[in-house]
């Protein structure tokens, strides 16, 4: 499937964004706002009343064509908090023609008047599919892309950062793992790097190191060790078993051996480093339970804070509809 | 065009009026120790000085409440929404609730339903700095600073935070 030009399907003649498809071609300022915005609503999950009423009479599909738990779950919830009803579709993705079961199933969804699809696919490109062919006061936010890209996971990496951290600008953050086959590490990177981090690192066996890796804007390291010190952020990215079949790793215990994140290997990080994870993590093979468990560990707070990154996308991408500009 | 309405030493004097007749509201309900919100930004700014020259023991509240507006859909979201911090629990406590203008009553509208999503006050006074014509909800304030005579087209603003000023805009829009 070919992905479009980027840049402008996602925002509308004034802006603002339409559709939240990938980090690529949104600015820091648009970011930051998507920060900010989710800041006011973390408030709302404080309350007696964990909701406001913004998208009272709103339809919000989750359009899940791979199974997901954790994000389908959070956006559940996000789309409840804003009053939105939601409808949660598991789909499987068939082998038929995609393009056309896709096309079928937005078709029968338009009739049902929904507002906004949160669309998760295995294939690169599905979400900005979607988001040309669905009618125009639709919305469309992608939850994961085959290997292209997982926005809301990369903004609310970004929020727990700058809950922790604050400013953006003198930090090191180290990505550790499959970087090939990431999308998750594909948003984070952009994200980090449009919002003027100091430096990006990547680490992780050449094997699953996309090719061309420094076009990215990163740092390289094949050695765990080395690329750990002196960072700010370490963030472990799920090693997806399916990836040992194809004889990319020899086992899970010697990856564990090399890249698995221990309290020793911390060591070299900054002694305030924080340590993430988006889930579900691999114990004993990403990361020691010590660690995941460990003081440094936020990984169940990037799971809250997904939801209010949520809740700001959806906000932000439904406040252009309803007619008049 | 702008016209300077009221300079901050005249708001002093009608924050001065404001909290006589806070105080004599107050003592005649047998209220003591209110719970203060303020509603961004205006209303914050006029509550901060309530807050202070009445040396209320409870924390100063401050809501935003972008996210209650019944226009939403229609003039979509300020981006720069500040979170709304109530530090006590709203429970069973006496409000004062602070606005810099009452016009359509609607900002007040979703002031309360915001209130009532943190819990359920015991009472609310509404205290605004201005009050002028142009209601289109049942919204009447309890204490107010003045009551202007302006034409629909003029446009009453808060400017702040330090020195305060009231100006008056004419506008084309109808306010909201």
């Amino acid at each position: 499937m070919i992905i479009p030009n980027q840049s402008n399907i996602q925002l509308d003649a004034q802006g603002r964004l339409k559709h939240f498809l990938t980090i690529d071609g949104l600015n820091q300022e648009l970011l930051t706002e998507i920060l900010d915005t989710a800041e006011s609503f973390a408030g709302v999950s404080e309350r007696t009343v964990k909701k406001v009423p913004m998208l009272r009479g709103k339809i919000i599909t989750n359009l899940f064509f791979e199974t997901s738990t954790r994000t389908r779950t959070t956006f559940e919830l996000a789309a409840k908090r804003l009053s939105a009803d939601v409808l949660s579709l598991n789909i499987s993705a068939s082998s038929t023609s995609k393009g056309e079961t896709l096309l079928d199933t937005l078709r029968n969804l338009e009739a049902m008047h929904c507002d906004m699809f949160v669309v998760r696919h295995a294939d690169s490109g599905a979400a900005h599919f979607i988001a040309q062919h669905a009618a125009p006061h639709i919305s469309v936010i992608n939850a994961g892309d085959g290997r292209h890209a997982h926005p809301t996971q990369a903004m609310l990496d970004m929020f727990t950062i700058r809950r922790h951290k604050g400013d953006f600008s003198p930090l090191k953050v180290a990505i550790v793992g499959d970087i090939q086959h990431s999308r998750v590490a594909r948003s984070q990177i952009l994200a980090l790097n449009t919002l003027g981090v100091a430096e990006v690192r990547i680490i992780g066996p050449a094997t699953l190191m996309p090719v061309h890796a420094e076009t990215l804007g990163v740092k390289v390291f094949h050695s765990l060790e080395e690329g750990i010190q002196d960072v700010d952020v370490v963030i472990m990215l799920r090693l997806q078993r399916e990836r040992m079949s194809g004889a990319l790793l020899p086992s899970e215990h010697e990856y564990y051996q090399l890249y698995g994140l221990t309290d020793k290997r911390l060591e070299g990080a900054k002694p305030d480093a924080i340590v993430m994870h988006p889930g579900p993590i691999n114990r004993g093979v990403e990361m020691d339970s010590q660690v995941a468990d460990g003081p440094r560990s936020v990984i169940l707070q990037q799971v809250s804070y997904g939801i209010a990154i949520r809740m700001a996308v959806m906000a932000m991408a439904m406040q252009r509809q309803g007619g008049a500009q | 065009m702008n016209t300077p309405y009221k300079s901050a030493a005249q708001i002093d004097d009608l924050i001065h009026q404001m909290i006589d007749q806070l105080n004599t509201l107050l003592a005649e309900r047998q209220i003591s120790n209110p719970l203060m919100i303020g509603i961004h930004t205006g209303g914050v700014w006029l509550a901060e000085r309530l807050h202070h020259q009445m040396q209320l023991k409870e924390p100063l509240g401050t809501l935003d409440i972008a996210f209650y507006r019944d226009d939403f859909t229609r003039i979509g979201m300020n981006p720069q929404v500040r979170p709304s911090h109530l530090p006590v629990a709203v429970d069973d406590r006496h409000i004062i609730l602070v606005d810099d203008v009452l016009q359509t009553g609607r900002t007040i509208r979703a002031a309360l339903n915001e209130i009532f999503d943190y819990g359920r006050p015991a009472s609310i006074i509404l205290a605004t700095l201005v009050e002028r014509s142009g209601r289109e909800l049942p919204i009447e304030p309890d204490v107010v600073g003045i009551c202007p005579e302006l034409a629909p087209e003029n446009h009453i603003t808060l400017t702040g935070p330090d020195p305060l000023g009231l100006i008056i805009k004419e506008s084309k829009h109808s306010p909201s």
